[in-house]
């Protein structure tokens, strides 16, 4: 890893850096990942985390089943107020938020 | 004068019923305490203005009979829990000004249970830290010695509790927050099983592992705070339905399982010795220890420090500068993006985000945040498995004590080593307790921390409970 890796996440994270905190954030990222990396030589049987059943007929299910929690597309009565929501805007205009233009 | 010092939830609870104060007079009492002692430990960020009038309200609940046990009980509560109308920071600048638009699923339930909430605490920036020294709001001093560190990232919510500026409190786990801050501090602290507390109006770190986690002075009052908070909320996907909640409780539980080998190195010697004192005495009183191995546990902290920051890049995009919370100006939409959030995160946080969005980039997916996934699959079944054999897996709860204040501030890597008995726990979802065990020679409190299996909390207060008595032996 070096600076311009550094540049590069920051700039798909959407956070701007000095040349200061570039240079600080490339030695604690060096040191975290120096740590981490240990994870790569971790001896994992070649079976994905949340599938079936091995080759081997080891029943290795989770006791759970990851699913995804769905729910109807209805209107539900909710507890947001409108102004309080509307409060936070830092930029509104006739209640509306107001944005730059993207175009 | 009303004795906070030796006050507990039960406690209170028998006096406001026999009449001996008024909620009203318990939270003036609890006001006092906080007048005199928060500008030096600033556990508090902010102290409601409305706390007599939510007094008032618990004393009418006396009145008309319909009080229950944490009726009037002063709550202090972190400042990632939202409480509608009030400012709920997570005690970064790019949330200064963040008003919430509805209540926690949390707070809804101790609302109608009539507790007072007395404020806000202080903590680490969006929760990521272990020593409270990250937030945009300056530190929180450990009470028991001013110059340390209260751990964290609930920091300001365990000193409150051990300043007895509050009778309880609440924190957040992702990994540690509140053992760790409990264990410096000298208090229980629970994190429930994953899926058990409702994380609906919690401010996200890590979503698969953040949990709302109480604090009190001794196992009987966190009991008290889990029994109302651990139900099924259809606002939050990841909690659990009441039907996969009954597990078999057996009572009289007493193998408890050492993994040994986790802690071969990095650990105080006083920490060491207390803990095995702890575990003579545990002998003593007919529990049976045993030694367990789990090999791939030892790589929980590693995990975590993947899968965590990977949550964390994704989490944190919503903060941006344009719907709410903290904005910068810029020529265009890009600008006012990267100033905002350049500006408004700290540095922890985004030192997170970055590890984030590096860990889930193409070509290191696979070799780091994939993996982590399957290690950590590894070390879910691997604790299940041990729980097969034994009833309770006993750590100490952090490998040192209450450090100094500014210390490992420019070593992230020494910060987040406080955590490694915490993150199997988190990592696997089952609950685990922090216990207070003892005193060091600089006076600090030391600590011991049970995990049991998934839903199991009720074995911990049993073990809890029971330790309580052993310790004074």
């Amino acid at each position: 890893m070096d600076i311009k890796d550094v540049e590069k996440l920051a700039d798909l994270a959407r956070i701007e850096l000095t040349d200061l905190e570039k240079e600080s954030m490339l030695r604690d990222m060096k040191g975290i990942l120096e740590y981490v990396k240990v994870i790569e030589g971790v001896e994992v049987p070649a079976r994905s985390a949340f599938s079936i059943a091995d080759a081997g007929g080891e029943d290795i299910t989770p006791d759970y089943t990851v699913h995804n929690a769905w729910r109807e597309d209805e209107i539900m009565p909710r507890d947001f107020s409108y102004d309080l929501v509307v409060d936070q805007f830092p930029n509104k205009q006739d209640g509306f938020l107001k944005v730059k233009k993207i175009l | 004068m009303i004795d906070l010092k030796n006050l507990t939830i039960e406690k209170a609870h028998n006096n406001l019923k026999d009449g001996k104060y008024t909620c009203r007079e318990l939270a003036e009492e609890y006001l006092k305490a906080i007048e005199q002692k928060n500008p030096d430990i600033n556990a508090y960020l902010e102290v409601y203005a409305d706390v007599l009038e939510q007094a008032d309200e618990a004393d009418k609940k006396f009145k008309d009979d319909t009080a229950t046990i944490l009726t009037g009980i002063p709550f202090a509560i972190k400042d990632n829990i939202l409480i509608k109308g009030h400012i709920a920071s997570a005690s970064s600048k790019i949330l200064e000004n963040y008003k919430a638009s509805y209540d926690a699923t949390v707070i809804k339930d101790l609302k109608k249970a009539g507790v007072v909430f007395l404020g806000r605490t202080n903590m680490d920036e969006f929760a990521m830290g272990s020593s409270t020294q990250t937030s945009a709001y300056g530190v929180t001093k450990n009470p028991i010695d001013t110059s340390r560190v209260p751990g964290g990232s609930s920091g300001g919510s365990a000193a409150a509790l051990a300043a007895n500026m509050a009778l309880a409190a609440l924190g957040t786990e992702t990994c540690g927050s509140v053992r760790e801050p409990a264990a410096f501090c000298g208090l229980v602290g629970l994190k429930p099983t994953y899926g058990a507390v409702s994380r609906h109006g919690i401010i996200a770190m890590g979503n698969s592992l953040d949990q709302v986690s109480p604090f009190g002075k001794d196992v009987r009052d966190t009991e008290i705070i889990f029994d109302l908070l651990s139900r099924y909320d259809r606002e939050d996907s990841t909690s659990v339905p009441e039907n996969l909640r009954k597990v078999e409780h057996k009572t009289n539980t007493k193998k408890i399982g050492v993994p040994w080998h986790l802690f071969k190195e990095g650990v105080d010697p006083e920490v060491e010795v207390n803990f095995k004192e702890s575990l003579e005495k545990f002998k003593q009183a007919g529990y049976e220890i045993v030694d367990i191995e789990l090999p791939y546990s030892k790589y929980s902290l590693a995990a975590y420090y993947i899968i965590m920051p990977a949550e964390v890049s994704t989490n944190l995009s919503r903060f941006d500068g344009i719907r709410y919370g903290y904005s910068a100006p810029g020529k265009d939409l890009l600008e006012v993006y990267n100033n905002s959030r350049g500006q408004g995160f700290g540095k922890e946080a985004r030192r997170r985000i970055l590890l984030g969005t590096y860990v889930l980039s193409h070509g290191y997916y696979d070799a780091y945040y994939n993996k982590a996934i399957k290690v950590r699959e590894k070390i879910r079944q691997e604790i299940l498995e041990t729980f097969k054999k034994v009833d309770y897996i006993l750590t100490p709860t952090v490998p040192i004590t209450a450090f100094k204040l500014g210390e490992k501030m420019n070593d992230p890597v020494a910060m987040y080593l406080c955590d490694i008995f915490s993150a199997p726990a988190n990592l696997a979802g089952v609950p685990s307790i922090a216990l207070p065990s003892g005193i060091s020679s600089e006076g600090l409190p030391l600590s011991i921390q049970f995990m049991a299996p998934h839903f199991k909390e009720d074995a911990l207060f049993e073990v809890g409970k029971a330790w309580e008595e052993i310790r004074e032996k």
